[in-house]
């Protein structure tokens, strides 16, 4: 495409936008620092004033230590203070500091039950004075998305549902319709082998489900360091262009 | 020991535990007294300050655990519960924690929750050890093997049953009524009906004039929750201009709902530092209409700052020098209101290499206390409440396993971390004084990383069972 109907594409994207009805500064976006990933969201990263999905993938689904993991990285790098719901309180603290979520910044609500979790998520978003709002949440339903979503854009607040599910046969959930503006699955995959035995920095397969605006796709990246950052990870780096763009081709598809 | 005056005689009133012990016993002549016990100690009875004192101490109860709170003179107090025990925890340990705080100051108390009035006072003074909660719907059957004195009805008519052969509440439900009535009077009828939650039993809530009190009187009974929603707003405009008047700020507020068929609805709402701001306190208590239940209409609304603080403003950092710091308080308070103040809480760091006693819960608006944990060694995002045992192959002394089985699902171990050895805190307990864990991070062929620990040292048998276990899942 050359540079004058991208100019124009952009236009008509800022117009819809509008019509939306969503301010200026709702288009805030917190990028990964990963330009493989950020050139693939619109903005360049992921907004701020919304709603976005994240669940595990395979054997993952049920404990979502990925998932959560990945969530604590994107909440570290937001500013202000972050809400955490949940209803099983089995999440290690000490895990969230070494994503680069210090204990003095992480707020916890131990909800008794799914309907007072999506409330307390509804009012941090409400509020507007935190930097993000994580709910470990097992059901999301259409309609409670929409409601969070809308909320997150009133308050103007990142919000990032972690999807615990109870089974792994409920863990099909990114079929079922959300009004989250992204959707991601991260998955773990086996690490580098190193010169020296022991244990790597580990590997997910970050799946990027859906996308408002954008499209489908899935990046190897590895986990989250000391200051919540992921790394692209330097396995697809070594590989040839052509097999890159096949996958991509094949998640969007 | 104390001597109070029935008519002419003088007889004991209260007896401590030896003296009872002692073959003492409430209603006994002094005379019998000094003649079982003599040189027994004793103080003239003085039921002017008694009440005084329990009005304290329901003044007490009021301002921390339900905002319906009466003295039951002339031992007790009835509390309503209503609404109020999720914020303490349930209502087990909300007696318990009400019983511990009462005898940390020297009163020696016993609590029942029941349906009724009558049934909670007869399961407290004949039932609970020191505590009872009577499960919904049962207090009939619990309190009919409990004696009739537990009835609240004159010593004479306790006499007077136990002359007819009534030993115990359940005997006296058992008779046909009308005879009793025309021998006792109404009262007792109506004890026994307020006893079974028959009849409507209104407490009549202690207010103290101490406490900033506003109050709504309708001329005609209101029922639509946008018309409480109205009210309650006048009336909290009222309230602060009250508590402004005298410097204060409210930390917890009560909102009473007096309907027409004379029972009593509350909401409590509490803050988490004082406050005044009209819209904050405004959405709190609108926030829990929805728990009201108007019935036929209220008549009067009484809004009153059961716990006020003075107010110390604070200067907001202007823009010049930083960003303003969001102030949370707010949201801090429309969280705890609705699910409880233990469910709102922080981590923060312990000085502990044993996993799971290395953080505590501290309240959400503690201060910052800029500690956080050593990041030497990897730590698993997932920790078992309660490590789970794995069958393991792995080779001794100090290798990481080659396989284990978890949950019945076999996973081969394909790269390994460790172990990382931590000490049993003798400090603490005589039995960890030689007590081992060695942990270890493992990745299966999957890629999935957990945290399995070895009990002991394979060396000796105090260090621990030598058996293999999955203490957390990384990611």
């Amino acid at each position: 495409m050359s540079a004058s109907v991208h100019a124009v594409v952009a236009d008509l994207r800022d117009r819809i936008r509008q019509f939306d009805g969503r301010a200026q500064r709702d288009r805030a976006v917190l990028p990964f620092g990963v330009p493989e990933i950020d050139e693939r969201l619109p903005g360049g990263g992921l907004a701020l004033a919304s709603l976005h999905e994240i669940c595990g993938g395979g054997n993952d689904a049920v404990e979502a230590s990925a998932a959560m993991l990945f969530a604590a990285g994107i909440a570290a790098r937001t500013k202000g203070q972050v809400l955490w719901c949940l209803t099983r309180p089995d999440l290690f603290a000490p895990a969230l500091a070494q994503a680069g979520l210090a204990p003095g910044r992480v707020l916890y609500v131990e909800a008794a039950d799914e309907k007072s979790l999506l409330l307390c998520f509804e009012e941090g978003l409400r509020h507007g004075g935190l930097g993000a709002v994580v709910a470990e949440v097992a059901r999301l339903s259409m309609t409670a998305s929409r409601r969070l979503q809308l909320a997150a854009e009133a308050g103007g607040t990142l919000g990032l549902a972690l999807r615990r599910f109870r089974h792994r046969k409920e863990a099909d959930a990114l079929a079922q319709p959300s009004a989250a503006v992204t959707r991601w699955r991260v998955s773990v995959r086996p690490s580098a082998p190193l010169p020296v035995p022991g244990v790597g920095r580990a590997q997910w397969l970050l799946e990027l489900a859906r996308c408002r605006a954008g499209e489908a796709a899935d990046f190897d990246v590895e986990a989250t360091d000391a200051e919540g950052r992921i790394a692209f990870s330097s396995r697809l780096a070594d590989r040839s262009p052509a097999a890159g763009a096949r996958r991509f081709g094949a998640a969007a598809g | 020991m104390l001597v109070g005056r029935d008519g002419a005689r003088r007889i004991l009133t209260a007896v401590s535990r030896p003296a009872e012990q002692a073959g003492l016993r409430v209603g006994m002549p002094l005379t019998k007294a000094h003649a079982l016990l003599p040189g027994v100690l004793t103080m003239p009875a003085d039921p002017a300050a008694d009440a005084a004192a329990l009005g304290r101490l329901a003044l007490w109860a009021l301002q921390h655990y339900a905002p319906i709170v009466a003295p039951d003179p002339p031992d007790g107090l009835v509390i309503d519960t209503t609404g109020a025990d999720h914020l303490h925890g349930g209502e087990a340990r909300m007696l318990t924690g009400l019983v511990n705080r009462l005898s940390a100051s020297g009163i020696f108390a016993r609590a029942a929750v029941a349906d009724s009035w009558g049934a909670a006072h007869a399961a407290a003074r004949f039932l609970a050890d020191p505590v009872c909660v009577l499960p919904p719907g049962k207090a009939g059957e619990a309190v009919s093997p409990l004696p009739v004195a537990g009835l609240r009805i004159p010593p004479e008519t306790v006499t007077g049953l136990h002359v007819l052969g009534f030993s115990t509440i359940g005997d006296v439900l058992a008779v046909p009524r009308a005879p009793l009535v025309l021998r006792f009077g109404p009262l007792l009828g109506r004890r026994l009906d307020q006893l079974q939650g028959r009849i409507s039993e209104p407490v009549d809530p202690l207010r103290d004039p101490e406490l900033v009190t506003v109050r709504k009187v309708f001329g005609e009974p209101i029922g639509a929750p946008e018309t409480i929603a109205r009210y309650t707003a006048g009336l909290v405009h009222d309230l602060c201009a009250a508590l402004e008047k005298r410097g204060l700020g409210a930390r917890r507020l009560d909102l009473l709902f007096h309907r027409v068929d004379n029972s009593l609805q509350a909401i409590r709402i509490g803050t988490a530092r004082p406050a005044r701001d009209e819209r904050q306190l405004i959405r709190l208590l609108t926030d829990r209409i929805e728990t009201i239940d108007p019935g036929f209409g209220i008549e009067i609304m009484d809004l009153t700052a059961t716990l006020a603080e003075p107010l110390v403003l604070q200067q907001a950092a202007s823009s010049l020098i930083e960003a303003e710091e969001a102030d949370l308080a707010g949201l801090v308070d429309v969280i705890v209101n609705r699910i409880g103040a233990a469910r709102l809480y922080r981590i923060a760091p312990v000085e502990s290499d044993v996993p799971e006693r290395s953080f505590r819960r501290i309240p959400p608006l503690s201060p910052e206390t800029g500690t956080t944990w050593p990041s030497r060694w990897p730590r698993p995002a997932r920790l078992l409440a309660r490590p789970e045992p794995v069958e393991v192959m792995a080779l001794l002394p100090d290798h990481p396993p080659a396989s284990f089985t978890w949950r019945g699902v076999r996973r081969l171990v394909k790269r390994a971390d460790g172990p990382e050895r931590i000490f049993g805190e003798w400090w603490k307990r005589d039995a960890e004084l030689a007590a081992v864990r060695d942990y270890f991070q493992v990745e299966d062929t999957e890629g999935e990383r957990f945290w399995l620990f070895r009990s002991g040292n394979e060396e000796q048998a105090a260090s621990g069972v030598g058996r293999w276990f999955l203490h957390g899942i990384f990611a």
